[in-house]
This record gives C-alpha cells, sequence and structure tokens, in this order.
C-alpha cells in the first residue's frame, strides 16, 4: 500500500498527474464552449435564414427563441429511441458516436489562440483531415445499418462525395503547407501577421477557393447536401434515426461546420491574429472569422439550389481536383523560385 | 402491384423503391414504384388512387347546383378555376349566358388562382430542386392573394364562388384596390425569385435539358396547359375557345421551344405576367350591372328578398335546391377551360333531370401524371423529382 502511496505520489509522477489534470481541464473548457456553440449554431442560422426568407425564425421560446436550442435538445434526448426491427444494431448504434467522436477529436489540435492548443503535434492538418475523413465512415454505415433503401443511397451519396471532395480539400491546403513550411497548425497561424493582407488566403486565392467549396461538401451542406436531400431521399443516411442518436448526427454535423470554419479561419485568414489585439478575449478574432464563416455557410443555403449528384463528382473531379493540383504546382514553383 | 416485391430475389439486379405515397418530393399522394440502377431509373411505374374520392359518381347523384362543391377538391390549389369551369359547362349544357360583369369578375378570380397555383408551383419546384428562399418568397405573395379570395369569398382554398349563371356576390371597391395594389407589386416580386433562380448555374444545371418533350410527343401524350406550351405549341383554350371575358382581354400565350423542364419554366414566369395583366384589364374594364343572370328561374336561384317576399321566388328556390334545373335539356357537352395546370374539361351526359346522368372530367394533372415513365425512364433519381415538379401534379385533380 505505501509503495503505491509513494510511487503514485512521488515528485515526477506528481507532475505528469498536474498535465493531465491541466488538459484534463482544457480538454472540458474547450468541448463545454464548442458544444454551446454547436447548441447554438442552429438558432443562428434557422435565425439568419429566417431573417433572409422575410420571416422571423424561432420565436416562441424564450426572447426571440433564444432558448429554442434548450428546448430541442431536451426533446430529442426524451423522445422514444426507435430502432428498426431489420436494422444491423450493433452498427446502427456506433455510427452516430463515430461521426460525434471524430469532429471532436479533430477539435485536440485547432489552436484557438496563442499557447492555446491541447495536443500541438506536428501534423496538425493531416489528423484533421484523417478525423474528417473518418467520420464519413459513421455516414456509410448508418447508411447500410438502417437497412432503409433511402438511407442507403444516403450513405452511398455521401461516401462518394466525400472521397471525392477529401482529396481536394487536401490539395487545397498544400498550397498553404509549402508556404509555411509546416503541417503545424500554430506554425501555419504564425506564419501569418496581424493584417488581411498578410494572410494567406490573398496569395492562396485559388487554395481558398478550392477548399472553401470542398468544405462545404465536405459537410453535407447545400448545394451539396445530396446525402440529405430532403426532397429525393426523404432524410438520407439519417432517415432511420430519431431521439438522441438522430441528435448525435446532427450535433456532427454542425461541429463538423464549425470544424471546418475554424480550419479555414487558420488556414487562410490569419487565425487568432487580428488589426489589434481584444483584452481578455485573445479568441476573439479566430470567434469573429469562424462566425462570418458559418454565416456564408447559411448564405450559400438560402441562396442556391441543390446540385445533382453526377454533376457533384464532374464538379469535384474535373474542376476542383485540377485547380488544386495547379495551385500546388504554381505556389511550389514559385516558393522555389524565391 | 407485382412490381413491389417485399423481398427481392437474389439475383435481381435494381433495386426497387418505393417513392410514396408518403413522400416530401411527391406533392400529396403520388406513389412511383422506381427501378434503380445505381442511381439511374430503369422502369417508372406511377401508382394513382390514393386520393380517389368519386367525385364523377358524387357528380351523378346531386343535382347541377349541388354538386359543385365537389369541384373545390379538384386543383384545390385552384379551386376558382374548377368552379369557372364546371359552371361555364352548366351553362353551355343549359343554355345560360351570365352577366357581362360576371364574366369579368369570373375572368379576375380565375387569373388569380392562376396566379396563386403557379405561385405554389414555383414555391415547391424550387424547394425540390434545392432553392429553399423561393418558396417562402412565392408564399408571401400567394398568402396575399388568398387573403383577397376570403375577403371576397370567405374562404381561401374551397371557394365556391361562382354560380351558374354569375357569382355568388359583387366584389366591392376594397377589394378592387387591394387586388390593384398586388397587380402593382406583383411584377416587382416576379423579379426577386428570377433573381435568385433565372439565371443560377445551379438551376440552369438542374433543368436544362431535363425532361425533354418534343411537339410531337407533347401532342401524342396528350399534354395541354404549360407542358405543352413549354414545346412550343401555342395551345391555350383561353385563345381556342373562349369562356367568359377571355376574348374581351388582350394576353400572349408565352411558349418555349426546347421542351425542358427550363422551358416549361420561362412559360410559367411569363404566364405570371400575363395572367397580372388579365386581372389589371378586367379591374379596368369592370363593366356595371347585375352579376347574377336574373332571367332564368328555371336555372338560376332567385335573389334572397324576392325569395322572402315572393310565393313564385319561394318556390323556383325550393325545387331548384331539390331537384335541380327542372328543364335541362337532353343531350351531351364537352367544355373545357384554361386550369393552370392545363386543359380542364367536363363533359356531361344530361337525361333531362335535374342531376347530370353522368358527368365526367378530363383532368391535366391525371394525363400529364401517366407520361411521368415516358419523361423519366433512363434519367437519375434527382431529375424524377425535378420532372414531377414540373408537371405541376395536383393529386386531388389526378384522382378525383
Amino acid at each position: 500500500m505505501t509503495g503505491l502511496f509513494e510511487s503514485v505520489f512521488s515528485p515526477g509522477s506528481v507532475d505528469i498527474m498536474l498535465n493531465i489534470g491541466i488538459i484534463v481541464l482544457k480538454i472540458a473548457i474547450l468541448v463545454g464552449i464548442v458544444l454551446l456553440h454547436v447548441a447554438y449554431a442552429p438558432w443562428f442560422e434557422r435565425k439568419t435564414i429566417g431573417h433572409m426568407q422575410v420571416r422571423m425564425g424561432p420565436m416562441r421560446v424564450g426572447y426571440h427563441g433564444l432558448l429554442q436550442p434548450i428546448a430541442d435538445g431536451l426533446k430529442l434526448f426524451f423522445k422514444e429511441d426507435i430502432i428498426p426491427a431489420q436494422a444491423d444494431k450493433p452498427i446502427f448504434y456506433l455510427s452516430p458516436v463515430i461521426s460525434v467522436f471524430t469532429a471532436m477529436a479533430a477539435l485536440a489540435v485547432l489552436p484557438f489562440f496563442k499557447g492555446f492548443v491541447i495536443a500541438n503535434i506536428n501534423i496538425g492538418i493531416l489528423f484533421i483531415l484523417a478525423m474528417s475523413s473518418l467520420g464519413s465512415y459513421g455516414i456509410v454505415m448508418s447508411g447500410w445499418s438502417s437497412n432503409s433503401k433511402y438511407a442507403f443511397l444516403g450513405g452511398l451519396r455521401s461516401s462518394a462525395q466525400v472521397i471525392s471532395y477529401e482529396i481536394a480539400m487536401g490539395l487545397s491546403l498544400v498550397g498553404v503547407i509549402i508556404m509555411a513550411g509546416s503541417l503545424n497548425l500554430t506554425d501555419i497561424v504564425e506564419a501569418q501577421g496581424k493584417w488581411p493582407h498578410q494572410w494567406f488566403f490573398l496569395p492562396q486565392i485559388i487554395g481558398f477557393f478550392v477548399f472553401f467549396i470542398a468544405a462545404v461538401a465536405e459537410t453535407n451542406r447545400t448545394p451539396f447536401d445530396l446525402a440529405e436531400a430532403e426532397s429525393e431521399l426523404v432524410a438520407g443516411y439519417f432517415t432511420e434515426y430519431s431521439g438522441i442518436r438522430f441528435a448525435l448526427f446532427f450535433l456532427a454535423e454542425y461541429m463538423g461546420m464549425i470544424l471546418m470554419a475554424a480550419l479555414g479561419s487558420i488556414c487562410f485568414l490569419g487565425g487568432w491574429h487580428g488589426p489589434f489585439d481584444v483584452p481578455y478575449l485573445p479568441f476573439f478574432w479566430l470567434w469573429v472569422k469562424i462566425m462570418i464563416s458559418l454565416f456564408v455557410y447559411y448564405w450559400i443555403r438560402a441562396t442556391v439550389p441543390r446540385y445533382r449528384y453526377d454533376q457533384l463528382m464532374s464538379l469535384g473531379w474535373k474542376v476542383m481536383i485540377p485547380l488544386a493540383l495547379a495551385n500546388v504546382v504554381l505556389t511550389a514553383t514559385i516558393k522555389i523560385l524565391r | 402491384m407485382e412490381q413491389v416485391r417485399k423481398d427481392p430475389l437474389p439475383d435481381q439486379q435494381e433495386l426497387v423503391l418505393s417513392m410514396g405515397p408518403q413522400h416530401p418530393a411527391t406533392h400529396g399522394v403520388l406513389r412511383l414504384v422506381l427501378e434503380l440502377e445505381g442511381e439511374t431509373v430503369k422502369k417508372c411505374t406511377p401508382h394513382v388512387g390514393y386520393l380517389h374520392r368519386g367525385i364523377e359518381k358524387l357528380g351523378e347523384n346531386r343535382t347541377y347546383l349541388n354538386a359543385m362543391p365537389l369541384t373545390d377538391r379538384l386543383d384545390y390549389i385552384a379551386s376558382m378555376s374548377n368552379n369557372v369551369g364546371y359552371c361555364v359547362a352548366v351553362e353551355r349544357l343549359l343554355g345560360v349566358e351570365p352577366p357581362p360583369r360576371a364574366k369579368f369578375i369570373r375572368t379576375m378570380t380565375a387569373e388569380m388562382s392562376r396566379i396563386s397555383s403557379h405561385l405554389l408551383w414555383l414555391g415547391t419546384h424550387a424547394l425540390d430542386i434545392g432553392a429553399m428562399t423561393v418558396f417562402l418568397y412565392a408564399f408571401r405573395e400567394r398568402e396575399w392573394l388568398l387573403d383577397l379570395l376570403e375577403t371576397l369569398t370567405g374562404a381561401r382554398l374551397t371557394v365556391s364562388y361562382p354560380r351558374i349563371g354569375g357569382v355568388r356576390n359583387d366584389v366591392s371597391q376594397e377589394f378592387l384596390d387591394s387586388l390593384w395594389q398586388f397587380t402593382e407589386e406583383f411584377p416587382g416580386r416576379l423579379l426577386e425569385y428570377e433573381t435568385l433562380i433565372d439565371q443560377n448555374r445551379i438551376w440552369l444545371k438542374r433543368t436544362k435539358g431535363i425532361g425533354v418533350v418534343s411537339a410531337e410527343d407533347a401532342i401524342n401524350l396528350g399534354f395541354t396547359g404549360p407542358m405543352v406550351r413549354g414545346s412550343g405549341i401555342p395551345y391555350d383554350v383561353r385563345k381556342f375557345a373562349p369562356y367568359d371575358a377571355y376574348d374581351q382581354v388582350e394576353f400572349e400565350v408565352p411558349t418555349g421551344t426546347a421542351g425542358d423542364t427550363y422551358d416549361r419554366y420561362r412559360v410559367r414566369m411569363e404566364e405570371f405576367r400575363q395572367s397580372n395583366k388579365i386581372i389589371r384589364q378586367c379591374i379596368e374594364k369592370l363593366p356595371k350591372g347585375p352579376v347574377m343572370t336574373p332571367d332564368s328561374p328555371k336555372f338560376t336561384l332567385p335573389a334572397k328578398e324576392s325569395v322572402m317576399q315572393e310565393m313564385e321566388s319561394l318556390i323556383h328556390h325550393f325545387v331548384l335546391i331539390t331537384k335541380g334545373p327542372i328543364a335541362s335539356p337532353e343531350g351531351e357537352i364537352y367544355s373545357a377551360i384554361e386550369g393552370p395546370k392545363g386543359e380542364l374539361g367536363f363533359y356531361f351526359i344530361s337525361d333531362g333531370t335535374g342531376n347530370p346522368y353522368r358527368m365526367r372530367l378530363r383532368s391535366p394533372s391525371y394525363v400529364h401524371a401517366m407520361s411521368l415513365p415516358y419523361l423519366t425512364e433512363g434519367s437519375l433519381v434527382a431529375d424524377v423529382i425535378a420532372v414531377i415538379g414540373t408537371m405541376d401534379l395536383v393529386l386531388g385533380e389526378v384522382d378525383r
């Protein structure tokens, strides 16, 4: 007993315990804040689109519907969790968890302000790309395990889409990696300056363009929301889900959007950099950039129709990937010539 | 029903997808059994009848006066057009001529219902293709029109406003003022919709070259309305066999060239403007006078005041309600009007009693729905949605 006590509380292990404690605290704070944002992202979306469509959006629960996310969450939480009799149950249970897990895990490498990043690893971008690719497993598996034709078609569409746009997105980020000379997201932010003309979106305008479109496609948003095309496939891959499992998919989708907005802000829009420092709010500029990106997401949704499946694929393979490749070649050539 | 196998055979290559009757894009209770190979439609079998109410048979058991509210339930998006079509048919059968003011009011309200029907079409068609905002913009204007109809008739959808030999009540000046205000603002609103989708690349990609019907095929398939006009044939009952006041107003019949979904969209957008023009002309030219024909007590209900005071009117009223128009001539008649969806025909066989011996409806949506296999086989699932949208199907009219 004494031995164990001594080994646990020896000076070295106290240090480790303290570090673990700090990391756990950081994770708790981060996940708490992000979940709050994820809860209010749909509210923000409904309000934005509502006002664009000459209506008010949610108004009933709380002041201007501010408590609507909580009401929705409670409703989904207490709803009956219906599992189709023909469903492949273990996979059916697992797939929403995969979706949420991968979306959350990717948050670990995002630098929210100078010095705040949970895992400052050297392959930050690769980690995020890997996690968002893994997230499509949740979609494919839910489509397969529901044993429903609509969900199945949704899953098929989504897997094809995510694979095609994953490539374009990865290639569009290569330009940024070349310019910053690092895969570490903190280094990428450090390589950009305080003012907008020092950010990477100007020299990497093609990359930014490809990244932006790929990010919309990656998160299954309009005009690329084929996997959940309401008018065609009812609700797509999560047609058979209800209650809390549906809420998990919902959570994963909005978390993916925030993640992509954050990644875009970090790689192209200077991350936490801003023209001036806001005291006590070091994450202010990143937050503003993420919110603007989300607004643009919603704006697009309120404006454009939906692509057809084959048109989406040809856009991805015939336009996006060649553009991104050309950008890589261009950036690399300029980098060598300098 | 043999296409609907619960367990597909193991060697079967196609995925049998039952789209509808509960499906967000089939606009009611249309059911399509699609045999898919990947996302390509190999075979499409429409199933109708989920909304069958036997309106044709019910019409045979009611007097000509009493059967009119049934027609509200045909194309419930534009019930005014159905009412007008029914009344025009019965008037032609009985030889009644409504007064000019009633004709203009009918023309005006029928065009209102055409606009409100096309607005619903535009909104849902755009929503099916994914453009969400157009739907809410279109419903904003539709709401105005429905409110106007409510002030005139007391009902928003099932109006039952025209009568055999006229219309039920006269229009008020406030109604005309508000409608004039609508026609002033509506062209600007149309530009708003067009800003969103007219030149939108995705919209063009989703509609151009989709659901193409050549002019010859359109005729062979029995298409009418915007479906046939999109293929370049200027067939419009309002021009070919004018009824009500359509021979006294000026309007054009817009046509397309390619016969695809986009051209039909353009045709309907142009029809908005033409209908708007017709309504304005009707308000300007609206003649004074009664709104019910006064001289045919055997066909039309007498005025309420005279029923209260005169014995003869009371008897006429009683007989008309219980037995129908007693002096209806024997014979048969087919009479068509231009509904928002196409040629809406009423066919009556009269045996001289107050009820029709046979009442048959030629509904455009039914004819269009039957061409779904022709238009969708070989295309993708997403195009099926676009084609259903472009047909402007209303299942109340398909199933009757």
